[in-house]
């Protein structure tokens, strides 16, 4: 049986269409889902947030659609257990909605980085790229300007403490990270999200593949 | 001596992010009239005399710190 993905979309969101193909390439069933509405949160066994520049960036990147009705489903849904995937502008969001800790500020070096990086799996996630060890490196591109990922101490050691670092960038993070974050989960570690982008890393042509895991699962 | 910069849209000119978070606050049932997003600029001069400190401030302010056509400060 096909999995039933949610992809959420958001005034400014740009990566939808790219995530909503990574989804369908690897056999599962992706389905729109609209900021203004609110969904049945039992419906979906995935949810996808995907990059862009939800609002403008508005007052704070993701802080506007972090308040949006999509995202009280996506919350309850979060609740419930369901896995629930940030990416980029996505992980922004769920930081703002309080369903991740730590927020994504400036880029240290203050430009936008456009760039491959390696990343190292610091913890499996149980349902995103849940084949891999930890150890494992994997190739992805990022692109952004707000990607630095910021937590106070107490809280980062937290997040560190409870094996909450998804993965973290090899050589250092190209943006300021602590720790060299460049991605995590929640506490029940079904929430996850991350800075590089999977779905542009689902085919030889776009160079490199690494990314397929991302939406492959069971 | 420091001294604070308000910069915000001219009431002229379309707000869209002052709406974007006014809606969003209506959307979650806050009740409000209208909403503007500006800038709050503090600059931390070297002049220790108030008046001087003010020119210099207002010199900052029309060199770069506002765009007439959209702000004013």
């Amino acid at each position: 049986m096909s999995s039933k993905v949610g992809v959420l979309r958001f005034p400014g969101t740009n990566c939808d269409r790219d995530v909503f193909e990574a989804i369908e390439q690897r056999g599962s069933k992706p389905e729109w889902l609209w900021h203004a509405d609110r969904f049945d949160a039992k419906t979906y066994d995935a949810l996808f947030l995907p990059g862009g520049f939800s609002y403008g960036d508005y007052l704070r990147a993701g802080a506007l659609a972090a308040r949006s009705p999509a995202m009280e489903s996506v919350r309850e849904a979060a609740d419930r257990g369901t896995p629930v995937l940030g990416i980029c502008n996505g992980f922004q969001i769920l930081c703002e909605a309080n369903l991740l800790p730590g927020v994504l500020v400036r880029n240290r070096g203050l430009r936008f980085i456009d760039d491959w990086v390696e990343l190292k799996l610091e913890n499996s996630h149980q349902k995103f790229a849940s084949k891999a060890k930890p150890g494992l490196r994997a190739k992805l591109p990022i692109a952004h300007a707000d990607g630095r990922f910021f937590a106070e101490d107490a809280e980062l050691k937290r997040i560190q403490d409870n094996g909450q670092v998804w993965w973290t960038y090899v050589g250092g993070s190209p943006n300021g990270a602590a720790a060299d974050i460049a991605g995590i989960m929640n506490e029940k570690k079904n929430v996850a999200a991350l800075m590089p982008h999977p779905e542009r890393a689902v085919h030889d042509w776009m160079g490199g593949t690494d990314g397929i895991s991302f939406f492959e699962w069971g | 001596m420091k001294i604070g910069v308000k910069v915000m849209p001219r009431r002229e000119v379309l707000d869209t992010q002052g709406r974007a978070v006014e809606n969003t606050l209506r959307q979650n049932g806050k009740k409000l009239n209208a909403c503007q997003v500006g800038r709050y600029i503090v600059l931390d001069l070297p002049d220790g005399d108030e008046a001087k400190a003010m020119s210099s401030a207002k010199e900052m302010a029309e060199l770069v710190l506002h765009n007439p056509l959209i702000e004013s400060y």
